[in-house]
């Protein structure tokens, strides 16, 4: 039996959105320990949910 | 100032005139009869494409036919010599125009080379297989990409003047920019390239981040203009940092590349991972521009589509609880929107910085 | 993918590029080069005022400081100076006192020297004066005594029988 194609997809969208849902936790999180460092905190998240982001577009561009 | 001021109003002018003369000249039918879901479906489609003219609305008249109202403009084809004309000719595909020994069709967006009837062949996969010009006309997306460069050229033209007349503090509206420009320089530029040569690559980092962040909102606006959204554009500026990047490359940066490991193992033991490593590096020059264009263009699309999904559920409600319910959530969409667009543009800019950085180390690896 | 490809326009790829490289020139000679300048300068200007604030700060702290050295240092050699002449007084007050002492012990015993002499003197001459005048008495009461033969014989006699014969 074939899986469609959108399926896998959904899934890919599921696993990217888990990802990137857990860099922003991890974020708040780091920033509430050490509010200090809120600019750095930020541009590694923004690189890192960038950087997941892309996996999402590769799965979605595949259909 | 006033010079300026003077300067756009006569724009403006010569462009509300423009905008008049043109109204009557653009009035065009389209075939009715299709249901409402598939003409809200193909109405975003057809905006999310670039156009051949400025569209700006468009409505039924008495007869039930589609009126377009909008701005012609011109169509300069590439095939045996230069060939140029007015879109309003091709009338939304509806005629056929003749430029020489040659005939031309749009269809689907496309300019078409086709036989004196206008005949457009498809083949099995319902792709035309007729001869495509090379297409070099000033289309929607290039208007709105001048009118940006005019703005931002005159803005921060403006600005760079402000400093001279005020001994180094801005004035109106580059009170605004000016906080930008240092953040940029100052959260982007120097902490991803390093203080020694960040100050060669804040031309393009200024330019690429407000040309993407004005043309975001321009896309906001309901000019539906969608250019960051379209594939060509986003490629173009994604080349424009591949070549930046890579140009710019240090010794350093190209021995990462070939050399991942360095001196930390012997040449010997580093042929088997070499076999496997070096492939991995040099396909990774191409994915993170590669990256960086799929992420803007889909960003942008996917919001215009979500945007103008929710408004076109509101005529397809046409109920007060459903169609109030996707106007609220079309407002709260369009806000998100107005981040995103500031986001994608810092995420661009950000991203391109840091594969500077990367390009413009200088220091031996080990 | 191919949905990508097949949107892919040529034109507007090459305008965008054109465009864009044109703003990029544009902008860098006649916007950001002046604004990057100029925002450079005022940095650097505000960083040599608050230099030159923090220097003139710390001119004024040294040069209050070497005031209160100053002051300090004047007012320990006041104290000195003041030690000693305090020092000074109280020396030339002992050494007036003592010798002031000695000079009156000298008269002192210069005086009862002189007293101690003319005591003497005078004590000599009493002697010799009360030794002629006992003389003088002592013939005056012998001639009377001695008038008498009688007397003088018992007198004799008497002076015989107090000498002790050996």
């Amino acid at each position: 039996m074939e899986i469609p194609v959108m399926v896998g997809a959904g899934l890919v969208v599921i696993g990217v959105g888990m990802g990137i849902g857990r860099i922003g936790g991890s974020a708040m999180e780091a920033i509430g320990r050490q509010p200090d460092a809120y600019g750095k905190i930020q541009t590694a998240m923004l690189i890192a949910a960038a950087l997941v982001e892309g996996i999402g577009f590769a799965a979605l561009f595949a259909v | 100032m006033l010079y300026m001021l003077k300067k756009v109003n006569a724009i403006a002018l010569y462009m509300f005139a423009f905008f008049l003369t043109s109204i009557p000249s653009l009035a065009k039918e389209i075939q009715p009869g299709k249901d409402l879901k598939t003409e809200i479906k193909n109405y975003i489609s057809h905006h999310l494409e670039d156009a051949h003219d400025f569209s700006l609305f468009s409505f039924k008249n008495n007869l039930g036919k589609h009126v377009y109202v909008g701005i012609p403009l011109p169509v300069i084809l590439w095939d045996d010599g230069l060939k140029v004309f007015s879109s309003y000719k091709l009338k939304h595909g509806e005629s056929i125009v003749k430029k020489g020994s040659s005939f031309y069709k749009l269809e689907h967006g496309k300019i078409y080379k086709t036989d004196s009837k206008g005949m457009i062949n498809y083949d099995k996969n319902n792709h035309p297989t007729n001869k495509l010009p090379v297409d070099l006309s000033i289309t929607k997306g290039v208007v709105s990409m001048l009118i940006i460069a005019f703005l931002m050229f005159f803005l921060f033209a403006s600005l760079a003047k402000s400093y001279k007349e005020n001994h180094g503090i801005p004035k109106g509206i580059g009170r605004f920019f000016e906080p930008i420009v240092l953040y940029i320089r100052d959260e982007i530029a120097r902490p991803n390239i390093g203080e020694k040569k960040y100050s060669y690559y804040m031309n393009f980092l200024l330019t690429v981040f407000f040309f993407i962040w004005f043309l975001n909102l321009l896309g906001l606006t309901p000019l539906g203009v969608n250019v960051t959204g379209n594939i060509a554009v986003t490629f173009g500026l994604a080349l424009l940092t591949f070549l930046v990047t890579n140009l710019t490359g240090t010794k350093t940066y190209w021995f990462h590349i070939l050399d991942p490991l360095g001196s930390s193992m012997k040449w010997y033991s580093k042929i088997p991972l070499y076999i496997i490593l070096i492939p991995i590096e040099l396909l990774g020059i191409f994915i993170k521009p590669f990256s960086l264009l799929i992420r803007l263009y889909a960003n942008m699309q996917a919001g215009h589509i979500v945007l103008m999904s929710l408004i076109g559920l509101m005529f397809i409600f046409k109920s007060w609880l459903g169609s109030s319910l996707s106007f609220g959530l079309a407002f709260a969409i369009s806000i998100i929107e107005l981040l995103v667009a500031l986001l994608q543009a810092y995420i661009f800019t950000m991203l391109s910085a840091l594969y500077f950085g990367f390009a413009a180390e200088d220091h031996e690896h080990h | 993918m191919e949905k990508l490809i097949s949107e892919f326009s040529l034109g507007l790829f090459f305008w965008q590029l054109a465009i864009f490289i044109g703003l990029l020139l544009l902008l860098r000679k006649f916007a950001w080069k002046p604004i990057l300048n100029a925002v450079n300068e005022r940095e650097a200007s505000i960083k040599n005022a608050l230099d030159s604030a923090q220097e003139a700060r710390t001119q004024l702290e040294n040069l209050q400081s070497e005031n209160q050295r100053l002051l300090k240092e004047a007012r320990k050699e006041k104290e000195i100076l003041i030690k000693e002449a305090l020092k000074t007084k109280n020396q030339i007050i002992g050494d007036a006192k003592k010798e002031a002492q000695n000079e009156t012990e000298k008269i002192l015993s210069q005086a009862q020297e002189t007293i101690q002499s003319e005591k003497r003197a005078a004590l000599k001459e009493l002697k010799n004066q009360v030794g002629s005048i006992a003389i003088d008495i002592a013939e005056k009461v012998i001639n009377k005594e001695l008038e008498n033969k009688d007397k003088q014989i018992n007198l004799i006699n008497d002076l015989l029988k107090e000498t002790d014969f050996k």
